[in-house]
């Protein structure tokens, strides 16, 4: 599957590997979202586990952007990252998988990625208005949007 | 690619039906998880539309969630859930939490599931560490998880029930329930967040008298079970307030990256402990129990045969625990080498997952966990579409999510 997938991407996916027995590639953004399609369609990874991102933030490209495949025909597990920079954004899986929609808004909510095309981008987790993506690493754990607090909770500090 | 798996053996065939047509998921702007309500309705005056909400705080939606509904007199238009009351940040915890000390946190998402929380992470930092826990270990986290599993869909099924209008086996499944919870605090000294086991195995030896507990619960269990399924299977309100209400097919259960039970009601026999085993599952024999209709009263079938297939389990793992040691040798601090791992169980509302990744420090570099009910969650809008406002309450019961991990 790799082989044919170098053969048509060539330099986009930039290593495909295995460590403790988990299969991952790492793509170029800019082919992600084509190459999410063909795994679902042509590979039948057709759910979907998990999406999710780290934060990396003295790296040039700041996030790594990780989705978690599994087809049910082959019983395969599959990762596949794509590094971006802050302020990047990168197109929706939404019109692949439907349970990406709430797994974008997620990584929206917590790390402040956009996904272009999404139907509905906005935080889940924390409140509408809030300031700030908790899960970057220059967000403190006891760190608060003192604003929200004190005009939603009427309070000083929640902590 | 295309490593066999320790599960080739009984590799289940499941396969997705391409063939139904016109899965509701295919064509994602028919397929919203808003409602537009900040769009100034332009036919208010002859429409008899009507946008109330449900919860946060309401008995039927099992914690603090809030649904938005969009109703046509008693249809139901389009639902919007609002999450995130119970957020705590478990995610950002671990990051400043050492390996050892963020498993007790854990617990306190699925908290009516927490052996299962705690299994899937101990498991994810043992692959990490490349240790595995001794076989006697293993064996003693099946037999736990199980009854743990029995624990959440009892309590699962008193509350399903109880929303619907049925009040008595709220009774008989608490009053069953408390059985596995004693030996739970036999075993440990907790009852619900357990923190059972360790990163490596597990920390108590069993109790004097554990199996003999487990072989007593497992008699007086099944009949106990026959009676909640007089009370309800062939009861008519039952079947009238479940059967095809809340229907998934099963291509949209997939496309929603639905798991646990209701995929299995969906008619997709897919099961992570036949599936990929974990622990000590490839020892056992057991079936997959699959619904056909993928509606409320099959996701309640699916649910007591799992609960009859768990003590099946259970009476195999008991009469042959192995003798030996209950830890692996992991170092007291831990410093996984860098790198990432996903590990996944099927706990009891789905497939749970751990993303963690290491940068060789003594503290995560990032967790992320993947929890079953907050994806299933999403289903709930598919799901109750032209449905009337009273299914809702069944089809957020039939779903099984705990607050505690949609919101972690």
């Amino acid at each position: 599957m790799v082989n044919t997938l170098k053969g048509q991407y060539g330099s986009g996916i930039r290593e495909a590997n295995s460590y403790l027995g988990q299969n991952y590639m790492v793509v170029e953004p800019s082919i992600v979202s084509e190459l999410l399609q063909i795994l679902r369609d042509r590979e039948q990874f057709d759910y979907c586990v998990d999406f999710t991102a780290v934060h990396y933030p003295e790296r040039e490209k700041q996030f790594d952007l990780i989705w978690i495949l599994y087809s049910f025909a082959r019983n395969e597990r599959i990762r596949v990252k794509a590094l971006i920079a802050d302020g990047e954004s990168v197109p929706s899986a939404v019109s692949i998988w439907a349970t990406a929609n709430w797994l974008e808004r997620e990584v929206y909510d917590m790390f402040g990625i956009r996904f272009d095309g999404h139907p509905d981008l906005k935080r889940i987790l924390m409140p509408d208005g809030w300031k700030g993506h908790p899960l970057r690493k220059d967000y403190g754990i006891i760190q608060q949007d003192q604003e929200w607090v004190r005009a939603n909770l009427g309070i000083e500090s929640g902590q | 690619m295309g490593a066999g798996q320790p599960g080739d053996r009984e590799r289940p065939i499941i396969m997705t039906d391409r063939t139904i047509t016109d899965p509701k998921t295919a064509d994602p702007t028919r397929f919203l998880s808003h409602l537009e309500l900040d769009q100034p309705d332009k036919t208010f005056l002859d429409s008899n539309e009507l946008v109330i909400n449900m919860g946060p705080q309401h008995p039927a939606t099992h914690g603090v969630l809030r649904v938005i509904l969009k109703l046509d007199g008693e249809q139901v238009l389009g639902t919007e859930c609002v999450i995130g009351y119970l957020h705590r940040g478990v995610e950002k915890i671990a990051e400043n939490r050492t390996y050892t000390m963020f498993n007790p946190y854990v617990d306190r998402m699925d908290y009516v599931a927490a052996v299962s929380n705690g299994l899937g992470y101990c498991e994810a930092v043992e692959k990490l560490l490349n240790v595995e826990a001794p076989p006697r270990a293993k064996y003693i986290r099946v037999i736990l998880t199980e009854l743990n599993r029995l624990a959440s869909h009892q309590l699962w099924l008193g509350t399903h029930a109880l929303d619907i209008g049925a009040m008595t086996p709220l009774f008989y499944t608490f009053r069953d329930r408390e059985e596995i919870l004693k030996i739970f605090e036999k075993y440990c000294g907790a009852r619900l967040t357990t923190h059972a086991f360790r990163i490596g195995g597990c920390q108590y030896e069993t109790y004097e008298g554990f199996e003999r507990d487990v072989i007593k619960f497992l008699d007086f269990v099944p009949p106990k079970i026959d009676e909640y399924e007089e009370l309800l299977t062939t009861n008519r309100i039952w079947l009238e307030r479940t059967k095809n209400v809340g229907v998934i097919s099963k291509a949209d259960a997939i496309a929603l990256g639905v798991t646990g039970p209701v995929l299995r009601a969906s008619g997709v026999k897919w099961d992570l402990r036949k599936a990929q085993p974990y622990a000590a599952y490839s020892d056992f024999d057991f079936e997959i129990p699959t619904g056909a209709n993928g509606d409320t009263y099959d996701r309640y079938t699916v649910r007591m045969e799992e609960m009859r297939q768990s003590l099946r389990i259970i009476r195999q793992a008991v009469g042959k625990i192995p003798e030996g040691p209950i830890m692996a040798k992991v170092p007291k601090v831990m410093k996984p080498p860098v790198g990432e791992v996903y590990h996944s169980i099927e706990a009891p509302k789905g497939e749970l997952g751990y993303f963690i990744v290491s940068d060789g420090s003594t503290q995560p570099y990032r967790v992320r966990v993947r929890p079953p009910s907050f994806v299933n969650l999403q289903a709930l809008d598919i799901m109750v579409r032209g449905a009337l406002v009273a299914d809702v309450i069944a089809v957020i019961g039939t779903l099984d999510i705990v607050l505690g991990e949609v919101d972690r």
